[in-house]
């Protein structure tokens, strides 16, 4: 019925692990690095291995739904970035530093 | 064939883009790492037939998070003090951590990473704009009014947060 001029079908496995690779660079990234921008960014990178794994799933079955949820989930990545992003600012105000270990001072 | 050597060349580059991210000193080097890493994910959406996703990726996060991002980090201007170390403990149980979690995944996902084999080609206009809108404006359209109100309550908290309080003069 639809020609098979698309041969991406095999690749479809290697891109699943590519996603679970950019995963776990983020949740490197989160659990080593200190500075508080980057690990907003590994959110980020985390956010978009998920995005990539939705889309893989979406050209496997055919199905358009999955890309409506990466769509939501791009807006809730803009939304958290930027209350993310304001609270950095308000950090940096009161300690002049980002540091992440300055959290530690909430539990006093 | 020439498809999948893409593939693999443009994942490959993906993945390694990505540890620059991570592995990086300086956090702008880290920021132009995650535009160039997030414009070969564009790449690899392109090449599953999501152009529409493509395009929103580059516009959303490439165009307006990453700005916002490298907008923050000059404001801060931290180039002077340097950046905290990570003591090598940590490193290594950041690594232990993570390459657990990557073999764990892969070795739960080995008996189901089968897609390659089963594939069947389906409709490739999945992707296109008027698809995706016919559903979003039909099915989703409820979720979609509700992000405009995340949007609204994220750009009144964003301003509140980093307003600056009113300086009290005695």
């Amino acid at each position: 019925m639809i020609p098979a001029v698309s041969t991406i079908g095999s690749s479809l496995d290697f891109f699943v692990v590519v996603a679970i690779a950019l995963f776990s660079i983020g949740c490197y990234g989160v659990l080593t690095r200190k500075n508080m921008i980057v690990l907003l960014m590994c959110i980020e990178l985390m956010l978009n291995s998920v995005n990539l794994l939705l889309v893989t799933f979406s050209k496997y079955y055919g199905a358009s739904d999955p890309q409506i949820f990466v769509f939501f989930i791009v807006v809730v990545a803009a939304a958290e970035a930027t209350v993310g992003l304001s609270i950095l600012i308000m950090a940096y105000r009161s300690n002049k530093s980002i540091d992440i270990e300055l959290f530690n001072k909430l539990k006093d | 064939m020439t498809l999948q050597l893409l593939a693999i060349i443009l994942g490959s580059l993906t993945i390694g883009s990505a540890l620059m991210v991570v592995l990086s000193k300086h956090p702008i080097r880290s920021v132009i790492y995650l535009v160039i890493t997030f414009f070969f994910i564009s790449s690899l959406y392109i090449l599953m037939n999501a152009e529409f996703l493509a395009i929103v990726n580059i516009i959303v996060y490439a165009g307006a998070i990453m700005v916002l991002f490298l907008f923050v980090l000059m404001l801060l201007n931290l180039n002077k003090q340097a950046e905290p170390t990570t003591s090598l403990f940590s490193k290594l149980t950041g690594v232990l951590a993570a390459g657990a979690l990557f073999s764990v995944l892969i070795a739960a996902l080995k008996d189901s990473l089968v897609l390659g084999k089963n594939y069947v080609p389906s409709n490739p206009n999945v992707g296109l704009v008027e698809n995706l809108g016919n559903l979003l404006f039909s099915k989703y359209v409820v979720p979609f009014e509700v992000s405009s109100i995340l949007f609204i309550a994220a750009m009144v908290g964003a301003v509140l947060l980093a307003k600056r309080e009113k300086q009290i003069i005695d």
